[in-house]
C-alpha cells in the first residue's frame, strides 16, 4: 500500500513543475499590463511605469521572475496581491473556508439524492421511475447554472419569502471570526438564531451548486449498478434466496460504487476549486469568484499562487480517491 | 385570580416587548458592487475603496457638501490664501476625536500633527512609512501633488499652512478628494512601534461617522456609528456593507428588504423599480463626459469647418436611445451639469446632414472622405458599448459622405496610441475626480495634455489662456466666469463631439430617508435613517 502512495506521489512533482510554468505563462499571455489596468484611462507616465514595473519586478526578464516565483513558492510564499498588497496565502485561506463549507453541503445533497435515485433507477429499469429519473438528471445536468440560481431566488427568496437572497448569514448577527467556517462558528457563538440563519443561507447554493454533481452521481450509479446486476454472482445470490434488498445492498452495492466513487472524487476536486458562477450569483466569499475577479485584474501573484494551491487540492482529492479504491476493492491494490 | 394574574403577566411581557424593539439598534445595509481593495484611500483609486474607507470613516481638511461639488469646511473650519497664490493656512478645528480599535485608543484630539504626517507620508519618499504597503500613491501623484506642494508647515497645534510651488486654484478642491483623507499620526507610531505598519491601511483609525468593527473578504463590512463624531452622532446605530457582485442579486436583495440601499442597477431593471412601491429610484447626471475627440493635428480635422460639419452630422439623440437605453443623456459641454461652472447658455449643434454636407464642401471635401473611429474595446459608465455607438456614428457620416472603417484595440494598447495621435478620431471619456472644472478642462483639453490625455492634440491658446488665468485666480465668481468663456470657445472650435453623461441611478428602500445621490460618485451614509 505505501509503494503505491509513493508511486502515486512520485507523480506528483513534475506536475508541479508544469502548473508553476503554465500559469506563469498563460496569464503573462493575456494582453494588457497589470499597471495600466489599474490606471484605467488616467494613465501612467511612462517614468512612473518603470518605476512601478521596476518596484514589481516586472522590468526583469522572464526567466529571473519565473525563478523568483518559483523559489518563493518553495519556501511557502506565494507573493502578495497587487491589488490589495495582502499575501495571497493569507487571502486564499481567509476565503477557502467559505468554499468548503458549500462543497461539503453541495456534496452532502448531490449524493443523498443522486445515490438513492440511481439505484432506483437502476432497480426498476425501464420502468416510468427509471425514465423520470433519467430525465431528471439529463435536465439538471443541462440546467444553466446562472439562470437556474436566478430562478430558485426569484421563487424561493424572493416571492415566497422562505430563504434568504443571498450571503452567509444575516446582516443582524455579528458573528467573530473563530474558524472561518460559518456553522462552526455561529454554533460557538452565544447570539440566538444564528446557526438557523447561517443553515438557511446554505439551503440554495448548495441546491445550485450541487445539481450537476447529482445528476453526475444519480446516471453513474444507475449505469454501474446495472452492469453488476447482471453479474452472474447476484444471480447466484437470488437464487439462494437472499432477500432482494440485501442482494442490492450488500451484494451489488459495493461492487458497483467504484467508478461511482471516481466520480464523487473528481466533483469534490471540482467543487473544492470554487464555484465561480455559483458563488458570484449568491455573493459567496469563496475563492473561485477571487480567481476570476484577479484575472480580469491582471493580478498575477493571485492567478498563479491561487491555481497552484487550487491544482494540490486537486491533486490531493484525486490521491484519496485512488488510496479509497485500493481499500474498497483489494483486486486492485494487490494488482499493483 | 389566577387568571388576572396571568393576563398582566402576559401585558408587562408584551410592554417590555414593544419597549426593546425601539430600542433596538437600527442597521442600514448597503449592498456594495465589491470588496475593497483596502482602508487607505490614498493607495488607490476605486470608488469601491472610498465608499468604504474615506467616504464613510475619515474626514477631510475640506469636505464636499453633500449633493453638490462645492467644497465647504471640514477638519479645517476655514482657511486663507495668501496674495500671491502660493501659501494656504488652514485653521483646524478643535475637539475632533479619533476612532478607537481593539489594539489602539487615541489619547489626544486630532491636531496640525495628523494633517502633516498624512500628506507627508505621500509626498516625502524618505517619511518611515512612505514604502509601507507598496509606496505607491496613484491619486496624489496623478493630481500633480508630487510636483504642486513644496512645503507643509506647522505653525502651531491647530494651523497648518501649505507652499505651493506655483498658483493653482483647484489645489481647495484636491484637499477634499479622498487621498487627503486625515489619519492618526498616533496610531502609525504606536503601530511602528510594534513593528506593524501595515496594519495602518488595513485596520486605520479615522475621525469619520463610522467606525469598521468587522471586515470579512467579498462578504461583509460591519461599522458602528462613532458615538464622539464631532457633527454628531450619524442617524442609524450600525452600518453594513453587504458585498454582492451581481446586479440582479442587488436587486433581488433589495426587493426582499435585505437591503436598503443599492449602486449600479441593470438598465433593464430600472422599469420595473419604478414602478415597485417599495422602492424609490433615485437619479442624477453623472460627473463624467463620453465623447469623440478629432485628432486636430491631421487632415482633414486641421480645419475647423470639417469638424462642425461631423458634429452636425451626428444623431446624438439616436445614440442616447441604442447606445445608453435611456440611461444617459446629450452632453453639449466638456463638462456635466452638475458641475459648478456650467455654461447652460451654449447652444449645441443640432442634427443637420444637410448643412454639414454644405459645410463640408466649404472645407474642399465636397464627395467627404475616408477616415476611422476608434471604438473602445470596454464598458465605461460613459460609453456602455463603444462598437455600437461607432456604428451609429459611421452610419451618420455616411450620409454627407464620410466613409469610416471602425478600429479597436485591446485597452492598454489602446490608450497608448490614442496618446500618441495615431487616430484620427477616437472615442473615449472621463470621469471626474474632484468636482473641479480645471479636472476636465485642464486636464483633457489643455496645451499641457497634447500627447497625453489631450486626444484631440488640441492646443488653442485663446481656450488655454482662459484655462491658465482660471488657475491663477482663488476667487471663485471669476473662475466660474472664465470657464463659462472657455466652453464657448470650445463649442465654436469643436475639438471633441459631447456625445453624453451617463445617468446615475439609485434605488432605495421606501423606508429609508435623508439619502442623497453624491455627484461625485461616493455613497454617503452619515445623514440617512430608516
Amino acid at each position: 500500500m505505501f509503494q503505491f502512495i509513493f508511486r502515486r506521489l512520485s507523480l506528483v512533482i513534475p506536475t508541479f513543475i508544469g502548473i508553476t510554468l503554465l500559469t506563469f505563462t498563460l496569464i503573462r499571455l493575456i494582453p494588457g499590463d497589470p499597471i495600466d489596468v489599474m490606471a484605467g484611462e488616467r494613465g501612467v507616465s511612462p517614468e512612473r511605469h518603470a518605476e512601478l514595473s521596476a518596484q514589481l519586478g516586472f522590468d526583469q526578464p522572464l526567466y529571473i521572475q519565473y525563478f523568483r516565483y518559483v523559489t518563493g513558492v518553495l519556501q511557502g510564499d506565494l507573493g502578495n496581491s497587487l491589488v490589495t498588497k495582502e499575501p495571497v496565502m493569507s487571502e486564499f485561506l481567509t476565503l477557502f473556508p467559505a468554499t468548503i463549507e458549500l462543497a461539503l453541503c453541495a456534496v452532502i445533497f448531490a449524493i443523498s439524492i443522486g445515490l438513492p435515485a440511481g439505484i432506483f433507477a437502476a432497480v426498476k429499469r425501464g420502468t416510468i421511475v427509471d425514465h423520470s429519473v433519467m430525465t431528471f438528471s439529463l435536465t439538471g445536468y443541462s440546467m444553466p447554472v446562472f439562470w437556474w440560481a436566478l430562478l430558485l431566488m426569484l421563487v424561493f427568496s424572493v416571492n415566497l419569502g422562505w430563504t434568504p437572497v443571498s450571503g452567509r448569514i444575516d446582516v443582524t448577527y455579528w458573528i467573530d471570526d473563530v474558524t472561518g467556517f460559518m456553522l462552526i462558528d455561529t454554533f460557538l457563538s452565544d447570539e440566538e438564531g444564528a446557526f438557523a440563519s447561517a443553515v438557511s443561507h446554505l439551503i440554495l447554493p448548495s441546491i445550485v451548486l450541487g445539481t450537476i454533481p447529482m445528476a453526475v452521481i444519480a446516471r453513474m450509479t444507475r449505469s454501474s449498478m446495472l452492469e453488476v446486476l447482471s453479474e452472474d454472482y447476484i444471480r447466484t445470490a437470488r437464487a439462494k434466496g437472499i432477500a432482494p434488498w440485501r442482494v442490492i445492498v450488500i451484494h451489488a452495492l459495493r461492487n458497483a460504487l467504484i467508478p461511482v466513487i471516481t466520480v464523487i472524487g473528481l466533483q469534490v476536486g471540482i467543487l473544492l476549486s470554487g464555484a465561480i458562477l455559483t458563488e458570484t450569483v449568491f455573493a459567496w466569499p469563496g475563492v473561485g469568484k477571487w480567481l476570476i475577479e484577479s484575472i480580469g485584474r491582471r493580478d498575477y501573484p493571485v492567478v498563479q499562487g491561487g491555481i497552484l494551491i487550487v491544482a494540490c487540492i486537486i491533486i490531493f482529492v484525486n490521491l484519496m480517491v485512488d488510496i479509497t479504491y485500493g481499500i474498497i476493492n483489494p483486486r486492485i491494490r494487490h494488482s499493483r | 385570580m389566577k387568571k388576572g394574574l396571568a393576563t398582566l403577566t402576559l401585558a408587562l411581557m408584551a410592554a417590555g416587548a414593544i419597549s426593546t424593539s425601539t430600542h433596538a439598534a437600527t442597521t442600514l445595509v448597503y449592498c456594495s458592487e465589491g470588496s475593497p481593495e483596502g482602508f487607505n484611500a490614498s493607495l488607490y483609486t476605486s470608488g469601491t475603496t472610498f465608499d468604504a474607507s474615506s467616504k464613510n470613516m475619515f474626514n477631510r481638511l475640506l469636505e464636499f457638501k453633500l449633493g453638490t461639488t462645492e467644497t465647504e469646511a471640514g477638519l479645517a473650519e476655514s482657511y486663507d490664501v495668501s496674495s500671491d497664490g502660493l501659501e494656504y493656512t488652514f485653521h483646524l478645528r478643535k475637539g475632533v476625536q479619533f476612532h478607537s480599535t481593539k489594539d489602539f485608543t487615541p489619547t489626544r484630539d486630532f491636531n496640525a500633527d495628523d494633517v502633516i504626517f498624512s500628506f507627508d507620508r505621500q509626498g516625502n519618499k524618505n517619511n518611515p512609512y512612505h514604502m509601507v504597503s507598496g509606496g505607491s500613491y496613484e491619486y496624489y501623484t496623478a493630481m500633480g501633488m508630487d510636483t504642486l506642494v513644496k512645503d507643509i508647515v506647522r505653525i502651531d497645534d491647530y494651523t497648518v499652512k501649505f507652499v505651493l510651488n506655483q498658483q493653482e486654484a483647484p489645489f481647495v478642491a484636491n484637499m477634499a478628494m479622498d487621498f487627503a483623507s486625515i489619519f492618526s499620526k498616533e496610531q502609525a507610531d504606536a503601530l511602528m512601534k510594534a513593528g506593524t505598519p501595515e496594519k495602518l491601511d488595513s485596520d486605520p483609525v479615522g475621525t469619520g461617522p463610522f467606525q469598521k468593527v468587522q471586515y470579512r473578504k467579498d462578504s461583509l463590512i460591519r461599522y458602528t456609528a462613532f458615538e464622539n463624531y464631532w457633527k454628531g452622532k450619524a442617524k442609524v446605530d450600525r452600518l453594513v456593507f453587504s458585498i454582492t457582485p451581481d446586479a440582479s442579486v442587488r436587486y433581488a436583495k433589495l426587493k426582499a428588504g435585505e437591503c436598503d440601499v443599492m449602486p449600479y442597477p441593470n438598465p433593464a431593471d430600472l422599469k420595473q423599480m419604478e414602478a415597485d412601491p417599495n422602492i424609490n429610484l433615485l437619479s442624477q447626471e453623472g460627473l463624467n463626459v463620453g465623447y469623440l475627440a478629432f485628432n486636430t493635428q491631421k487632415k482633414p480635422f486641421n480645419d475647423v469647418r470639417v469638424r462642425q460639419a461631423l458634429s452636425l452630422a451626428t444623431d446624438k439623440s439616436a445614440i442616447i436611445d441604442t447606445v445608453f437605453q435611456g440611461a444617459g443623456k446629450v452632453a453639449k459641454n466638456p463638462i456635466p451639469p452638475t458641475m459648478w461652472s456650467y455654461n447652460n447658455k451654449v447652444v449645441d449643434y443640432q442634427y443637420d446632414p444637410v448643412k454639414a454636407k454644405k459645410l463640408l464642401a466649404e472645407a474642399g471635401y465636397p464627395d467627404g472622405f475616408t477616415t476611422n473611429i476608434w471604438a473602445m474595446p470596454v464598458q465605461r459608465p460613459y460609453n456602455p458599448n463603444a462598437r455600437r455607438m461607432a456604428e451609429v456614428m459611421q452610419e451618420d457620416w455616411s450620409k454627407i459622405g464620410v466613409k469610416a472603417e471602425i478600429v479597436s484595440y485591446e485597452w492598454g494598447e489602446y490608450l497608448d496610441r490614442s496618446k500618441k495621435g495615431e487616430h484620427d478620431t477616437v472615442l473615449l471619456g472621463w470621469t471626474g475626480d474632484n468636482g473641479d472644472p480645471d479636472n476636465f478642462l485642464y486636464v483633457l483639453l489643455g496645451c499641457e495634455g497634447v500627447g497625453g490625455s489631450n486626444r484631440a492634440q488640441w492646443c488653442n491658446e485663446e481656450f488655454n489662456n482662459l484655462l491658465l488665468g482660471a488657475k491663477r485666480t482663488a476667487d471663485k465668481a471669476e473662475r466660474t466666469k472664465l470657464y463659462e468663456e472657455s466652453q464657448v470657445v470650445f463649442k465654436r472650435e469643436a475639438p471633441w463631439i459631447t456625445i453624453a453623461h451617463s445617468v446615475v441611478y439609485e434605488p432605495i428602500r421606501k423606508e429609508v430617508k435623508g439619502y442623497k445621490v453624491d455627484p461625485l460618485g461616493g455613497h454617503f451614509f452619515y445623514n440617512v435613517s430608516k
